[in-house]
């Protein structure tokens, strides 16, 4: 592929450490930035993100350009206070099977830094934090000596590019959780609250950070924010293979051959990651079934290796495209034991805010653990459905345990059989590991 | 009005609420936790799931939060939907799955919210097979017990104590299923409003621990309307006994006063009605104890002297027992008892009230105002309750801006999101910090005369008829301009001010400040100290100096003091002279104290929760409390020892006296209207004070007697001492116990009102008597800017919450957390002074008499020049507000014992 | 919640870290904000947050211990016990898991004689569970201090030990 098709990476190199400011400037860096600031008002800018058809790389896939228009611009008539804007990029990645924004931070630290002073142009933010997971460290040191050099190269601060645009933009690194990535939790981590998701609405667009207007991007969102600008909302729309533009960071991990991260456009299909750029399963395993989106999707099976990885496909297929980090099962790892472990991830990281999910997600578990110890009882698996159910999107107060049904949902129509084995005594009891 | 669908059935509903509380409105059940009405939603415990319809056409809908979701005009739910109910059942279910399940061992047990939303939602059957999560429990102080395990993590405990009352040190700590509700470390709970907890805790994590130590289930508590009697403000309150005994109080809704909140000395001051101190018969010269009948006819016999007889009165004494003694004794022999500068004060309040034509308001018109000055009070300290509702008008400003961006005002957490800062004007001038500065957007401290003069100041630039104080230094004139611009743009403006100070300037000045306001619905209101502080000098009588002098002069010998310590109010040697010189002193009153040790004859008075009678609050509301449970045998409320004694006048009923009082005070009038009379019947029925499932009745003294003795007859109140009586059609505000099918915690309360939060249906307890007329003339009397006299330190009595109140001193739990007795100076008079923090000094008067003798402490935030002394302490006793005083350094803090 | 610690020699925060601590107030609207980073700047002076220094950085950001405790105790990161020099953290989310976590932990455990969450006897390690370290392509997969350690067998384990 041609260096252009893959904008995000393109600097990326597996012999080089990572990316300075002089690599980053050589291929184009900072030129979308100029562009948009010293062309484009902020609201052009956003109606060309929008245009571009690029959806949040977080998760839930929102345009990314809506998100940016809902923002409240000029004076509306709220009070004064309300005239300060946030933008905050969301580097808290923590997600099981997840592990795309590390390789951006780390890599290619500028890139990010550029789309966030575009974003923070087009919403006239004039701060912006990147809230950062405490364990990437290196991404940290690398972010920190980024935001140095762009503040030394008037791409921060006052006047940027001898424009009237000023920003600041620090970075955040947590302490935190899973759940510190949820956008409106985020927010009140950093406000230094316990970080308990927030109502919504209202939105943070609305009432973010500190009451103020506040828009919350993941890294590989903005990540593409440069590119766009730099090369037009038509190239953007040609790199899609599928119905969604642009490319992403697919990545899948498990018994491989080679487990990785590749930028791909949007819509490759599921089969080619797995198969071509993975080089299919590992010798003696066999393909059970994928998390294609990360540990908060929904199995799919072999059946489904067809679909490509588009937002609406995937979701036709009956899962979620989520981070677009797949996790593979292979046929020599229980489901029931692998499903166990990710809703132990989740009952650990519940916030205790509300109660589906506090209490929920613990009884799942105890469940789950009591099948595999050989205490369970076939009502138990109607137990399990009736909590799924329980904590369907709607029912709970943010999208964590909605999230973590999604794999035990999926496992208990694919997998039910291996449920039952534990359960009518067919397999040996393993020693329960808690 | 907006029309919705529930179940079917169309309603009518108010608009700007939640669907939850629509629906609590309209009187239909649907379970809740995190909500709480006074606190708003967060939609935390996902219990109040409805399902919500597109249109007429959507049959499935979409389950979402009662208490999230705004209500629209036709919008289409239901409560009864299949999966709502599942939803509902299975969400306690999961809240269960780590509750003890130790309903029988729970103070809660019986009027447990958790309790009634379990059977609410069907939910009765336990598949959870695993472990239960245990906690370890902390020591919260001596008001509250803490046990975690029974705790479903709704949040209100914190939603209460941080966000509403202003807490900071009860936080939720920990994560996932493990949250923990409590405090850093062991301790008690710092905040004045924690006794909430046990009501807005939905299960028993919170328990009162003063009602632990002798507790009785709810329904086996007698209980009847009453009032606080712990401070001027007149919350109600709901207290229960049983055998013979005070065992709790709690709140009792009043939608203009307290709504559903009391503070700690209101609601775990109640001990004193079972102190050991208590009179429980009458005696003669501290020695014998007599028989009622015998006390009262040597009272009479002691009245037919020829001399005439000296009345002191009350002010924590009713209406009618304070004009049964005015009326016994004669007006010109009916003298207040109380302090001089309190009298003073006392009298210019009622003066400014009656007629200064500005509204005194309630506690809710309180919460509505958009720009508060207080001028001199620690309100947190001299009238706790108010302060709570001072810190819910400062958020005024943050629903303004909410409602700007479609934030609705019930949606608690995202309107707290919008900034802390954000914040309706509250400015404090007092004479050191105060609780509720965290509130304020700016502080000034000062001397009394200070204070008086930033008032002044602020009046004078709001309206330039109004009298400048002369000498005004830059910083004051900077503050008052500052403080004045924010009142004048105010809508609802309130100005408060107290006695608190011991200064008629400051009270002055705060008339001037609200009287200058530009705002038609500007509202002032004074804090009082004591319960019927405000009835009494509308009674009016002499002053007790006066008193003094009657009886030194031999103008009088025989005195009758009514429900009053004498030595609170007046120095040791003058009370002493005037009770050695009388020739007979008679004293009512419930707990021995100084005075009663000196009385010929003691008759032993009932408190509030064994006798009727009518208060007077700082706002100007006439509140009746009814016996809850009679008095022991030799005890009476003391109007009917004083009535007894009055052969030949024509009230021997309660309601004759209200009566009378109300005709010869006009201004009284509607005290008569306060609650019903001892006629009032439904049906021919009085209203029970037993609940129904009141247990054991024929059985309680079984031990001692198997017949069922009688019930005690009431014939002073519309109350009976029984199980009988009509429960139906009952006024809202005259139920005894707040209960509904279903319903068996306080939240019940739902049920009695007008609406979520309104007022009770029928109307809220008491009556206001008096509405503020005419226009009321400047105040001119400025005082000087105060300047520290070398040497000498001008007192100021610092009221606190725990200890400065007679009454409730006398409970232990409150008793325990009384600051300990000290004398607080600016470091820089420390230095002065030579002695450092916990040195022992001597306070002398200008005769050189040492008065107390307390350990330093150093207040940074009190003005050089001032003491500050804790006020009403015993140790404090004979300090006296506003004295001067030397300072002599007796001992360093490692001497003392 | 809190275990009473043993007293200790506490004797407030060090310049040092009331410098660094105050650096980053100015970076937010108010105060609270740097709850997090104000534990972490102690932990990177003294390696755990004991209840003194709690309650010494909630009077330095003027907020309530209880506060300061409710989000530290909610974060991850911040150690309210002693921990060793160096802490490892070992993935246990679900491809570390199914590559071998157990036997990384099993391994890293049975080296130090500890469980994980204690401390090896000579205070050089712990050795505490942590969630997805972002390199699932690269399982199983520990965190060494500030360093990320990749595709672990039982041989590098060995390594990182120097055994
Ligand atoms: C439990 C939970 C965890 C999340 N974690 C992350 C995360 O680590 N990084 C991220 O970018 N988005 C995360 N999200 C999604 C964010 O809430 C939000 O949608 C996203 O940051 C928006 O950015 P985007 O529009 O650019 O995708 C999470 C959501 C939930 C419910
Ligand atoms: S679903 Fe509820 S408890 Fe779980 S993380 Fe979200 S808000 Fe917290
Ligand atoms: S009352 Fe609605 S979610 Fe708690």
């Amino acid at each position: 592929m041609d260096k252009l098709d893959k904008p995000l990476t393109k600097n990326i190199q597996p012999d080089r450490a990572f990316a300075t400011l002089a690599d980053y400037r050589k291929t184009g860096g900072y030129q979308g930035l100029r562009k948009a600031i010293t062309e484009l008002r902020p609201k052009e800018v956003q109606q060309w993100v929008k245009d571009a058809g690029l959806r949040g790389r977080g998760g839930a896939g929102f345009s990314t350009g809506l998100k940016w228009s809902l923002v409240p611009m000029g004076n509306n008539g709220a009070a004064d206070a309300h005239q300060t804007r946030y933008l905050v990029a969301n580097a808290d990645e923590m997600e099981p099977g997840a592990f795309k924004d590390r390789l951006l931070l780390e890599q290619d630290p500028h890139q990010l830094l550029e789309g966030m002073i575009i974003a923070a142009y087009a919403i006239q933010a004039n701060i912006a934090y990147i809230f950062m997971r405490g364990e990437y460290h290196l991404a940290a040191r690398r972010v920190e000596n980024a935001l140095q050099e762009a503040r030394t190269e008037g791409y921060l601060g006052k006047h940027i590019l001898d424009s009237d645009f000023n920003l600041e933009i620090y970075l955040h690194t947590s302490a935190g959780r899973y759940i510190c990535g949820e956008e409106t939790a985020l927010i009140n981590a950093l406000e230094g609250k316990r970080a308990n998701p927030r109502a919504k609405p209202p939105f943070t667009v609305v009432s973010g950070l500190w009451g103020k207007p506040t828009v919350v991007n993941n890294v590989e969102t903005l990540c593409n924010i440069p590119h766009i600008l730099q090369n037009g909302v038509e190239w953007y729309r040609g790199l899609g293979r599928g119905a969604d533009t642009g490319t992403k960071l697919f990545g899948a991990s498990g018994r491989l051959k080679h487990p990785g991260l590749w930028e791909l456009p949007m819509g490759t299909p599921i089969r080619e990651i797995i198969e071509e750029y993975a080089g299919g399963m590992r010798a003696g395993y066999n393909l059970r079934g994928f998390l294609p989106g990360g540990a908060s999707t929904e199995f799919l099976l072999p059946e489904h290796l067809d679909v490509l990885m588009d937002y609406d496909a995937v979701a036709k297929a009956g899962s979620r495209f989520g981070t677009g980090t797949m996790i593979i099962l292979d046929d020599k790892t229980c489901p029931v034991r692998m499903v166990l472990n990710i809703e132990e991830f989740f009952a650990q990281e519940s916030c205790g805010w509300c109660t589906p999910c506090r209490d929920g997600l613990p009884w799942t578990v105890t469940l789950l653990r009591d099948i595999i110890a050989g205490r369970g009882r076939i009502e138990d698996l109607d137990t399990l459905s009736g909590l799924t159910r329980m904590m369907s999107p709607g029912n709970t107060f943010c999208a964590l345990a909605p999230g973590a049904m999604e794999p035990l949902q999926s496992a208990l129509k694919f997998f039910r059989e291996d449920f039952e084995r534990y359960i009518l005594g067919k397999i040996a009891v393993v020693e329960e590991d808690q | 009005m907006i029309t919705i669908e529930i179940d079917g059935v169309h309603y009518q509903v108010k608009t700007e609420t939640s669907l939850l509380s629509a629906c609590l409105s309209l009187g239909l059940d649907l379970p809740y936790f995190c909500w709480h009405p006074a606190l708003g939603s967060v939609g935390a415990c996902r219990q109040c799931a409805v399902i919500q319809y597109k249109d007429v056409e959507d049959k499935r809908g979409r389950l979402v939060m009662a208490c999230m979701t705004p209500v629209a005009d036709d919008m289409r739910i239901s409560i009864d939907a299949e999966q709502a109910k599942q939803f509902r059942a299975e969400n306690i279910e999961l809240l269960m799955t780590n509750h003890p399940h130790d309903c029988p061992v729970c103070e809660e047990g019986g009027e447990c919210h958790l309790q009634d939303m379990t059977v609410m939602t069907g939910h009765t059957v336990r598949r959870y097979r695993g472990q239960k999560r245990t906690h370890k429990n902390q020591y919260l102080g001596p008001f509250i017990n803490h046990e975690m395990n029974r705790c479903i993590a709704c949040y209100r405990c914190v939603r209460f104590y941080d966000d509403y009352a202003g807490g900071s040190d009860l936080q939720a700590l920990g994560i996932s299923n493990n949250v923990y509700f409590g405090r850093f470390n062991d301790g008690a709970l710092e905040n004045e409003f924690s006794g909430n907890l046990v009501e807005v805790c939905p299960t028993g994590v919170f328990t009162d621990k003063t009602f632990s130590a002798h507790y009785a289930r709810k329904w086996d508590l007698q209980t009847a309307p009453s009032v606080c009697v712990h401070c001027g403000l007149g919350c109600n309150i709901a207290p229960g006994e049983r055998y013979g005994e005070l065992r709790r109080v709690i709140n009792r809704y009043n939608g203009e006063v307290n709504g559903y909140f009391l503070c700690d000395r209101g609601r775990f001051g109640y001990g004193f009605v079972n102190s050991p101190e208590r009179i429980l018969k009458p005696l003669i010269n501290g020695q014998s104890e007599i028989e009622s009948a015998a006390a009262e006819q040597h009272f009479r016999d002691l009245l037919k002297s020829d001399q005439p007889v000296i009345g002191i009165g009350s002010p924590r004494a009713s209406l009618e027992a304070n004009f049964a003694l005015r009326t016994l004794v004669g007006e010109e022999h009916f003298f207040l008892g109380l302090d001089n500068t309190e009298h003073d004060m006392l009298d210019a309040i009622d003066s400014i009230l009656h007629n200064g034509g500005i509204h005194s308001p309630s506690l809710r018109e309180v919460e509505q105002s958009d720009a508060v000055l207080i001028l001199g009070e620690d309100v947190t300290n001299s009238a706790p309750r108010l302060a709570l509702s001072l810190r819910q008008a400062v958020r005024n400003a943050v629903f303004d801006l909410a409602e700007t961006l479609h934030i609705p005002s019930w949606q608690d957490a995202a309107v707290r999101d919008l900034g802390k800062n954000h914040r309706s004007p509250l400015f404090i001038a007092g004479v050191c910090t105060t609780r509720l500065d965290d509130a304020a957007v700016r502080c000034y401290r000062g001397s009394p005369d200070d204070i008086a003069r930033l008032g002044f100041a602020i009046a004078c630039h709001l309206d330039n008829q109004a009298p400048e104080p002369a000498d005004l230094g830059d910083v004051e004139r900077a503050l008052a301009a500052t403080i004045a611009d924010s009142l004048k743009t105010a809508k609802r403006p309130l100005i408060v001010s107290g006695t608190s100070c011991a200064s008629l300037a400051v009270i002055q000045a705060a008339f001037n400040v609200a009287k200058a306001l530009p705002s038609k619905d500007r509202q002032l209101t004074f804090t009082v100290p004591e319960c019927n502080s405000m009835g009494l000098v509308i009674i009016g009588g002499g002053r007790l100096q006066q008193a003094f002098e009657r009886v030194r002069e031999g103008l009088a010998d025989t005195v009758v003091i009514l429900e009053n310590d004498l030595y609170r109010r007046a120095q040791d040697q003058e009370v002493d002279a005037f009770l050695h010189s009388a020739a007979h002193v008679v004293a009512i009153d419930c707990l021995n104290n100084k005075t009663t040790e000196q009385a010929e004859l003691l008759l032993s008075a009932a408190t509030f929760a064994e006798s009727e009678g009518t208060l007077l609050s700082n706002e100007g509301r006439a509140q009746r409390y009814f016996p809850v449970y009679p008095p022991p045998e030799h005890v009476r409320a003391s109007w009917q020892w004083l009535s007894a004694a009055a052969e030949g006048l024509k009230w021997r009923h309660f309601d004759a006296l209200t009566a009378a009082c109300a005709e010869t005070f006009p201004e009284l009038e509607a005290m008569t209207r306060a609650a019903p009379d001892a006629s009032f019947r439904i049906r021919g029925m009085k209203i029970p004070r037993q609940p129904h499932r009141y247990s054991g009745r024929t059985a309680m003294l079984a031990n001692i007697k198997v017949s069922e003795p009688q019930q005690p007859l009431d014939p002073e109140t519309p109350f009976a001492f029984s199980m009988e009586g009509a429960t139906a059609k009952v006024q809202s505000a005259m139920e005894p116990v707040i209960w509904a099918p279903g319903w068996n915690s306080n939240q019940a309360i739902n049920k009695f009102q007008e609406g979520i939060g309104g007022h009770l249906q029928g109307g809220d307890y008491g009556v206001r008597v008096f509405e503020a007329a005419g226009a009321g003339d400047w105040f001119n009397t400025i005082p000087q800017v105060f300047e520290p006299e070398q040497g000498l330190w001008l007192i100021v009595l610092l009221p606190h919450i725990f200890g400065s109140e007679e009454l409730s001193l006398r409970s232990p739990p409150v008793a325990e957390r009384t600051l300990a007795a000290c004398a607080m100076l600016n470091p820089s008079d420390a230095v002065t002074l030579a002695v450092a923090s916990g040195d022992l000094i001597d306070i002398r008067n200008l005769n050189g008499k040492t008065m107390a003798s307390l350990p330093v402490r150093l207040e940074p935030s009190l003005p050089a020049g001032l003491l500050g002394i804790t006020a009403g302490l015993p140790e404090t006793r004979q300090i006296s507000q506003a004295d001067r005083v030397t300072l002599v350094k007796t001992g360093n803090s490692g001497e003392q014992s | 919640m809190k275990e009473q610690t043993e007293k200790s020699s506490f004797e407030g925060l060090s310049p040092a870290e009331i410098r660094e601590i105050n650096a980053e107030i100015s970076e937010y609207e108010d105060k609270m904000a740097v709850s997090t980073e104000a534990l972490k700047i102690i932990q990177k002076h003294r390696r755990w947050v004991s209840d003194e220094c709690l309650v010494a950085v909630a009077e330095l950001l003027e907020l309530s211990p209880a506060h300061l405790e409710g989000v530290a105790t909610f974060d991850n990161l911040i150690y309210r016990k002693p921990v060793g020099k160096t802490v490892i953290h070992y993935c246990n989310s679900v491809t570390c898991w199914m590559l071998g976590s157990d036997q990384v932990r099993e391994r890293l455990c049975r080296h130090l004689n500890v469980e994980p969450g204690e401390m090896s006897a000579d205070g050089e390690y712990t050795v505490l569970p942590i969630v997805c370290l972002g390199a699932c392509d690269h399982a199983p997969v520990v965190m060494v201090g500030d360093e990320l350690r990749l595709d672990i067998t039982e041989d590098v384990v060995d390594e990182i030990l120097g055994r």
